[in-house]
């Protein structure tokens, strides 16, 4: 059975959760199903609901055993996707800044000439994506950015990068991300940021959420510095 | 209000500053974290008293040496087969005892167990990140890694004498080595055969064992084919099979996406004493149902709130 957009499996996990299914393969109609999903569920959450994370093509609901068993989280996960909407649900509008400078994108030469363009073309194909937040993972505030242009679409390295600054901008497939943390890589590092995607703010510590559509402003290394201050 | 402070005479790695954990943020990126073994900790609490999620050390096998500088606090002791002194006085692993300034504690590994927990009549000083002490091991976010020459402070500490003396260790704060897990979210990726392979063989901890998972050896269990499955959301207890055919138990600091299938996820109630095992052991994993899996939760959870009541009243 292949779960669709519109008939998702639930598949039980473990004691606590029920992983939502709609879709196998990465596509946009199952992303929205999930972002539909959960946000119905934040705005009408079941008894014993703990978190929910919502993925590329799957949302995890989290409930807690001693107050609810799958069936019922099941039956009122149901319930919120027939009461669904039609209009994709709308994520805010997120500016990050982008320095290309060369000596904070060491891979962005060899992007060039992998892809047979010139690296003022490469830094204007990465600034004329339609980014949007497709999930976190890997580690603490890494956004996975699904809408790297194809022109500039390349495989990741086949061994990581040790010691990648935190900020950097990397791209891999159709994906992009800026590193949060210092942490090694195989994605290609195209340039760096200072816009911090942990905030340090209380009420909303981290810039993105899942569904929010990115956009990228070049700024020149003196501007970086100074925003780096 | 009086202070104890502490200097870290030693700290072994993986020694760091936990609390009840962080849920709520895995959309973030952000796992609960918190202590490895969760029941050993709140024990560890609810002997002196305290909330069962109050800030505390956990103490991995590399071992910990705290030197009183000044004040006195009592503290309690519970979680692995450690060995626990004061000076050249031998504890129990399990003991509240109250130290003063000028002496000692020393907490190294024992006969058992991987992971200890000390907690304190008073506040540990720590960072707060995102509402919780409790530390993210990859990232150092939270209370952070406790280092060798740094300075601990107990605020509020108090000398409780009535509290003081060795504590039992229950039979099910001891390591388990018969886990169970029910199959999925993607055991469909994998051949029948493979399946039994799961849940028929016996797999040894390997010394890949850290805060964010437990790697195993044990049979390979090769996926059908060749996977690219879109990365999705993890739980803590989920047995992630590489693209090697390797089992990998993630564990309080897992990532919390990943494109590896996996082939089953081990009850919560299970993980705390699974983690008490040691590189070498051997565990088997055994399947049951989700339903059953609820039941046998709720029995548990029962038992282990009746047990900590009954602590904190005798206490």
């Amino acid at each position: 059975m292949i779960p669709t957009p519109d008939a998702p499996i639930f598949r039980p996990i473990a004691e606590r959760a029920v992983l939502v299914e709609f879709g196998a393969a990465l596509d946009q109609a199952a992303h929205t199903s999930v972002l539909r999903l959960d946000q119905a569920l934040a705005a009408n959450p079941c008894a014993g609901f703990c978190e929910a994370v919502p993925a590329f093509v799957n949302l995890l609901v989290e409930f807690d055993p001693l107050t609810t068993d799958h069936a019922t989280v099941t039956a009122h996960l149901c319930r919120l996707l027939t009461t669904k909407t039609t209009t994709r649900p709308a994520g805010n509008e997120r500016e990050v800044l982008v320095c290309y400078d060369p000596a904070l994108s060491p891979d962005l030469a060899v992007v060039a000439q992998q892809t047979g363009l010139t690296a003022e073309a490469v830094i204007s194909a990465h600034l004329s994506g339609d980014y949007a937040v497709f999930m976190y993972g890997f580690a603490p505030g890494y956004a996975y950015l699904g809408g790297v242009p194809a022109v500039i679409q390349l495989d990741r390295k086949p061994s990581a990068v040790r010691g990648v600054a935190a900020g950097s901008v990397l791209i891999a497939g159709p994906q992009c991300l800026v590193t949060t943390l210092l942490m090694p890589t195989g994605w290609w590092i195209i340039g760096r940021s200072p816009t911090p995607i942990l905030t340090g703010d209380a009420v909303r510590p981290f810039l993105f959420d899942v569904g929010d559509t990115v956009c990228f402003r070049r700024i020149t290394r003196a501007e970086f510095d100074r925003a780096s201050r | 209000m009086t202070a104890a402070t502490f200097r870290v005479a030693f700290a072994g790695p993986h020694v760091t500053v936990q609390d009840g954990g962080r849920p709520g943020l895995m959309r973030y990126g952000v796992p609960a974290s918190g202590p490895m073994d969760r029941k050993s900790f709140a024990l560890a609490n609810v002997a002196l008293g305290n909330p069962a999620h109050q800030t505390g050390i956990e103490v991995s096998l590399g071992g910990l040496s705290l030197q009183c500088l000044s004040g006195a606090v009592t503290l309690a002791i519970a979680g692995g087969g450690f060995i626990v002194q004061i000076g050249e006085r031998k504890l129990g692993a399990w003991a509240v005892i109250t130290i003063c300034a000028g002496q000692t504690l020393t907490i190294r590994p024992g006969p058992w167990g991987s992971w200890t927990y000390l907690t304190f009549t008073g506040i540990l000083q720590a960072k707060d990140w995102l509402g919780s002490q409790a530390t993210h091991g990859s990232s150092g976010f939270g209370g952070g890694k406790i280092e060798t020459g740094q300075t601990l402070t107990i605020t509020e500490a108090r000398v409780m004498e009535n509290c003081e003396g060795p504590m039992p260790c229950p039979v099910w704060a001891r390591p388990l080595h018969l886990l169970r897990c029910v199959l999925g979210p993607q055991d469909r990726y994998f051949a029948a055969e493979t399946i039994a392979a799961f849940t028929g063989s016996r797999f040894e901890l390997t010394d890949a064992f850290d805060r964010m998972g437990l790697r195993l050896r044990g049979p390979v269990l090769m996926p059908r084919a060749a996977l690219a499955i879109p990365s999705e959301p993890i739980l803590r207890g989920s047995v992630q099979i590489s693209g090697d055919g390797v089992a990998t138990v993630l564990l309080s600091d897992h990532q919390t996406t990943g494109g590896y299938p996996k082939i089953a996820t081990v009850l919560s109630d299970d993980l705390d004493s699974f983690v008490q095992c040691r590189p070498g052991d051997v565990v088997a994993f055994r399947a049951i149902l989700p339903e059953d899996a609820i039941t046998a939760t709720r029995l548990n959870r029962g038992r282990f709130t009746a047990f900590l009541d009954r602590m904190s009243g005798s206490g």
